[in-house]
Order: C-alpha cells, then sequence, then structure tokens
C-alpha cells in the first residue's frame, strides 16, 4: 500500500498535486480543533475588516474571524462529503457486486432500478426534500438522501468488474469449496473492486459537496451550521460584493475550489492507475500499450472499466 | 431497422418507467410529509393581513376542498396522475394566486429549454472536437493547456463558476447585462431588438454552462482517442495513406462520438440541475428561478409543478438523445 502511494508520488504528476491540495485542506480543517472561537456565535470581532496580520482571512459583516470561521466551515463540508460518499459506496458496492455476481433477473431488476435513478433530475427532488422538511432537514437526513441518489454509475462500474470476476478460476474453486454467495461476494471480489470504490469515492466526494454548496447557498439548509455554503449564503445576505468585502467570499470560494482540484486530481490519478493500459503509457511506449491490450483482450484478466469512465469517473453533474 | 425499432421502443418504455417513477417520487415527498399544504398556505395569507377566524375557518374549507386533501391518499395519487395526464393541471399557485401552476412553468419552460438546449450543443460538440483532436496530436501544445485548464475548471461546480462570472461581469468589467432574460425596455415578440437582447442577455449564463461542460467532454472523449489511434485499422489508413484529415474525423472522432453520446443521455439530468442552478445566479426567468421563487413562498403547487415537469422534461430530452445515435453509428441503421 505504501509502496503504491510512492510510486504514485513519483510517477504521477496529478496524485501528487492532488494530494497536496487535498492534505492542505484536511490540514487547515483540522485547525477547528484548536480555533479559540465558537464558529456559531456573532459580532465578536470589529466588523468587516480586510485581511491583516491580525485577522489572517478578514472579517466579516457579522463580526467572525473569517480564519477560524473557514477552518469550521471546511470541516462541516468536508465531512458532509465523506458521509455521503460512505453512505452511497455501500449502496453502489452491495448492488454492484450482486447485480455482477448473482446477474440473471435479479442483474436486470437491480440494472433497471439503476437507469431510472441515472435518468432523474437530482437537484429538483432535494429542493423538494427540503421543501418538506424545512427545518428537521439535518445534515444526517441531507446526507441520506443524497447516498439516495449517489451510487448508479458507480454500481455500474463495479458490476462490470464484477461480472469478469465471476468467471475467474478463484472464483470456482470458491463455490466448490462451498463459500456461501454472500462470502464471495464480499470476502472474494469486494478487494478487486477497492481502488474503484476508493477513486469514484473522491468524485461522489466532488458532486456531493457541490450539490450541498448549492443548496446552502440558496438558503436551504440548517443556516447556523457553519459550511462552505453557508459562508457564501451570508456573504451574498451582505450583499459582500456591493459593500466590498470581497474576502468573505473569496476565502470560501478559493477553499472549496481547492478541494474540488485537490479530489479531482486524486480520483483522475488513481483511475490511471488501476487502468493498467494508460499506465502503460505514461511509461512510455505506443507498441507496449497495445500489445497488453490484447494480452488483456485475450487472457480475460482484469477487466477494465469502460474507457469514457475511466477520466470522467462520476460524470453525475455538479451543480 | 428492425434493430433499430427495437431499440427505440426499448428506450420508449425506459422513458415511460422513469417519468412515471420520478413524479411518483415527487408526489409522495410532497404528500406524505406531515405538513399540511392547506395550513402552509393559510399561515401565509393571514400572516400578510388579519381575517376574522370565521372568514379562516371558510377559508380553510374551500381549500380543503380546492386541494382534495381530506381524501385518502390513493383517491389523491389517481386524480393527481388524471389531472397530470389531461394537460398538467395542478391547481391555482400561491406565488401568483390565481394563475395556475402549469402556467407559470409553461412561461418558464422555453427559457430553460433555450439555456440548456444551447449550452449542451454548444459544450459537447467543443468539447469533442478539442478532446478529439487532443487525443490524436498528443504533442500539440495548446491543446495540452486546454487538457490542464479543463483539468481545472471541470470539477468546480456550476454555482460557483456562474458566481464568479456574475463577480467578474458585474463589478470588474460591466459589458453584458447580469440579470434577467431580455432587456426591460424592448417589446417581446418576433422583432430584432428583442432576439438581439434575448441573444445578449443569454450569454453570460450560456457561456458559464460552457465553461464547465467543456472539461467533461474534453477529457473524456481525450481518454476515448488517445485509445482508438492505437488500434490497428487506424495504423493500417495512416500507412495506406488516407488523408489525415479522414483520419481524424471520419475514422477516429466518429467512433469515439457513440460512446459519448450515451454519455450526454446519462449526464442530461444533472446539466438540467446546472442549468437550473445558474439560472438562478442570473436572475433568470426560468424554471430554476421559479422553483427558488416557489420554495421561498412556500408555494406547494407550484413547487410540484416544476418538479414534475422537470422530471418530465429530462426523460423526453433523454429519449430524444438516444433517438440520434443512428445518426452517428451506421450499425444501428443497417442491422
Amino acid at each position: 500500500m505504501l509502496a503504491v502511494v510512492r510510486d504514485l508520488i513519483r510517477y504521477n504528476k496529478e496524485f501528487t498535486i492532488g494530494a497536496v491540495l487535498v492534505a492542505i485542506i484536511v490540514g487547515f480543517s483540522c485547525l477547528s480543533f484548536f480555533s479559540p472561537v465558537d464558529p456559531t456565535l456573532v459580532y465578536l470581532v470589529p466588523p468587516e475588516r480586510p485581511p491583516s496580520t491580525e485577522y489572517w482571512f478578514g472579517t466579516n459583516s457579522r463580526g467572525q474571524d473569517l480564519f477560524w470561521q473557514a477552518t469550521f466551515a471546511i470541516r462541516n463540508t468536508l465531512a458532509f462529503g465523506l458521509l455521503v460518499a460512505v453512505l452511497s459506496r455501500i449502496i453502489s458496492v452491495t448492488v454492484g457486486l450482486v447485480a455482477g455476481y448473482i446477474g440473471g433477473w435479479v442483474d436486470r431488476v437491480l440494472m433497471s432500478i439503476n437507469d431510472v435513478v441515472v435518468a432523474l433530475p437530482i437537484f429538483p427532488i432535494l429542493v423538494l426534500v427540503y421543501f418538506v422538511l424545512r427545518a428537521d432537514l439535518t445534515t444526517l437526513k441531507l446526507a441520506i438522501v443524497m447516498a439516495c441518489f449517489g451510487w448508479p454509475f458507480d454500481a455500474r462500474l463495479i458490476r462490470s468488474i464484477a461480472v469478469g470476476l465471476r468467471h475467474r478460476e478463484f472464483t470456482h474453486h470458491a463455490v466448490f469449496a462451498g463459500m456461501s454467495a454472500r462470502k464471495i461476494m464480499f470476502e472474494e471480489h469486494l478487494p478487486y473492486v477497492m481502488p474503484i470504490v476508493l477513486s469514484t469515492a473522491m468524485a461522489n466526494m466532488i458532486w456531493s459537496i457541490g450539490l450541498s454548496v448549492t443548496l446552502a447557498v440558496l438558503g436551504f439548509t440548517d443556516l447556523n451550521i457553519p459550511s462552505i455554503g453557508t459562508m457564501l449564503y451570508w456573504a451574498n445576505n451582505h450583499s459582500a460584493m456591493v459593500v466590498g468585502t470581497w474576502w468573505w467570499i473569496a476565502v470560501p470560494v478559493v477553499l472549496v475550489v481547492v478541494t474540488f482540484v485537490g479530489l479531482y486530481l486524486l480520483a483522475v490519478s488513481l483511475n490511471e492507475y488501476i487502468d493498467p493500459r494508460s499506465r502503460l503509457r505514461r511509461m512510455g511506449g505506443a507498441a507496449l500499450v497495445s500489445a497488453t491490450s490484447t494480452l488483456v483482450a485475450e487472457g480475460g484478466a482484469a477487466p477494465v472499466p469502460t474507457l469514457g469512465a475511466d477520466v470522467r469517473g462520476e460524470p453525475e453533474g455538479r451543480p | 431497422m428492425k434493430a433499430y425499432s427495437w431499440f427505440v421502443l426499448k428506450r420508449f418504455a425506459q422513458m415511460i418507467v422513469v417519468i412515471y417513477v420520478g413524479v411518483s417520487t415527487a408526489f409522495l415527498i410532497t404528500h406524505l410529509s406531515p405538513i399540511n399544504p392547506v395550513d402552509s398556505m393559510l399561515s401565509s395569507i393571514t400572516t400578510r393581513s388579519n381575517f376574522s377566524p370565521e372568514a379562516i375557518e371558510e377559508m380553510r374549507a374551500a381549500l380543503t376542498d380546492l386541494y382534495g386533501v381530506d381524501k385518502p391518499l390513493l383517491e389523491q395519487y389517481v386524480n393527481f396522475w388524471q389531472r397530470f395526464l389531461q394537460g398538467g393541471d395542478f391547481g391555482p399557485s400561491l406565488l401568483a394566486f390565481p394563475t395556475p401552476a402549469m402556467t407559470l412553468v409553461m412561461r418558464a419552460l422555453p427559457w430553460t429549454v433555450l439555456l440548456l438546449s444551447t449550452s449542451v450543443l454548444i459544450t459537447w460538440f467543443l468539447g469533442n472536437l478539442f478532446g478529439g483532436l487532443a487525443g490524436y496530436f498528443q504533442n500539440s501544445r495548446l491543446l495540452k493547456v486546454f487538457g490542464v485548464a479543463s483539468m481545472g475548471v471541470q470539477p468546480i461546480p456550476y454555482y460557483i463558476v456562474a458566481f464568479l462570472f456574475l463577480i467578474f461581469f458585474g463589478f470588474v468589467w460591466p459589458v453584458l447585462p447580469i440579470s434577467g432574460a431580455y432587456a426591460m425596455d424592448v417589446q417581446s415578440g418576433w422583432n430584432i431588438d428583442f432576439i438581439l437582447s434575448v441573444i445578449q442577455h443569454a450569454i453570460l449564463p450560456v457561456t458559464s454552462l460552457i465553461v464547465v461542460g467543456f472539461g467533461t467532454w474534453f477529457l473524456g472523449m481525450r481518454a476515448l482517442v488517445s485509445n482508438i489511434v492505437n488500434e490497428d485499422y487506424v495504423t493500417y489508413a495512416e500507412l495506406a495513406g488516407v488523408p489525415r484529415r479522414r483520419i481524424v474525423f471520419s475514422y477516429v472522432m466518429r467512433n469515439a462520438a457513440v460512446p459519448q453520446l450515451t454519455a450526454l443521455a446519462l449526464v442530461l439530468g444533472s446539466i438540467f440541475s446546472g442549468t437550473i442552478i445558474t439560472e438562478q445566479v442570473y436572475n433568470y426567468p426560468g424554471l430554476g428561478t421559479l422553483l427558488v421563487d416557489a420554495v421561498n413562498t412556500g408555494d406547494n403547487t407550484t413547487v410540484l409543478a416544476v418538479s414534475t415537469v422537470a422530471i418530465t422534461a429530462v426523460a423526453v430530452a433523454i429519449f430524444v438523445v438516444d433517438l440520434l445515435h443512428p445518426l452517428l453509428d451506421p450499425r444501428v441503421r443497417a442491422s
């Protein structure tokens, strides 16, 4: 595992940049644990001060120190993204492995559900959920609702791998040894899809954070919890651009953009690592690539996910 | 041709299922909630003025009758579908009482369709064109810059990009209109002034949609093409002296465009979500702005109407994109 990370850092520029960006963001969010102030309180410091040595990121019109405010905001936002990613991974891994291994009508039913969920426009539905629940829409509930919509692309990807694994020799061995289907799926097959699960988890975080920021900016969330979205909401609410407190908008925007680009680069480089053909291309030699691609095709080893999904990871939109 | 009609039939069935499931979800979310639309409507009406208790009770009875919320859920559900299929009568909106919610939605829908279709068409063509070129001419400096730029911009959500555009063109360099769909002082209708004004107002929202969407297609196409370039038939065509332009466009990019079209059908739903958010930023009078306004006024009917129409419209659009397949893939036509 460590050797893989070392190789990635050495040979893959995208991975290095992505890892550094994410590390910066995570480190910054960890500062919130040492914060001297409560982020929900207002009018603690002189309002509308530009960034200075005393207030590194300036202060906002609500009299909050933006530096500490931002540490809490990014922590909550990251935690939310992680929560949705974990929940939706549980669904997509289960659906993908079951559909791939059991096949038959189970596969057909699961994949048609999959196709329906893919086609639904998520944003109006989320707004509808907010509209109905209003103040009851806690972070956890929102995460569960989003997880229910965030799995289909990845489930299909995992299924395509599981279909290939079903015909591998070790699966036959396991079946003859009397292993139960559940054990085969979650003990034998799961390790093979783990890299995909990781890379799609990051793409999923981008998606869910993007949606939650959008909802928050429109005011469709609990506005007392500091997050990137609520920071932007309050900035808009106090007409930060008109007043001239540009740092109030710049801080969350820069943070969220750094987070997105970092996560995206990590997801892309992991995807590339999973697909041996693109890894070989990076090392050089088109001949090598075509040689291995025929090898892969003939030997049926390690089925590669569809090429389109390769870079795109999770083509779900980021509102 | 038989295969194609089978394909169309399957897609059509899928569209029906998507519409059915989506609309039912929207219905159930609004109706299984503890919040009563009559109560929320009453409270928002009575906060504006003072009525006598009797008048409020009368109003409650009238509204209950109007929305039929005292009936069992199943009956409401059947009623809802009946009225939806008979032209989409969802009842009067609260936002602009007593205009029917459907009228509001139909007024907003063309603007969303305009934004969505122009931006999707431009983005898809440009992204795939440049992505294909970048995959084929892998040493081009300019195209490499494109790649890095789209990698940087691609993961940023629609909202942030639209918002940054708004700040830039609203405060730093105010050359383009940042709000509305047309200028207030032009006569709406099919005249030159109006059309020019509409185009002028659409530039910013469409551009911000293009900027975000471009990267997805660019990177996807580049990956596809850089794999196809290594195929034997491309090498053979090159050795046989087929003109380069022909290899790039008809041999390589055409093949890569088929999965990209499938991908377009898959992501249309989320592009739509992006569009309605962009609308909200630029105060564009489309479905997105209507949805947000309706939520803020607590207008149950309009929220349900917008969601229903949005789900239906996206499903139909996906179906239309799927129908385009034989244009690109001759195998579908031939068999």
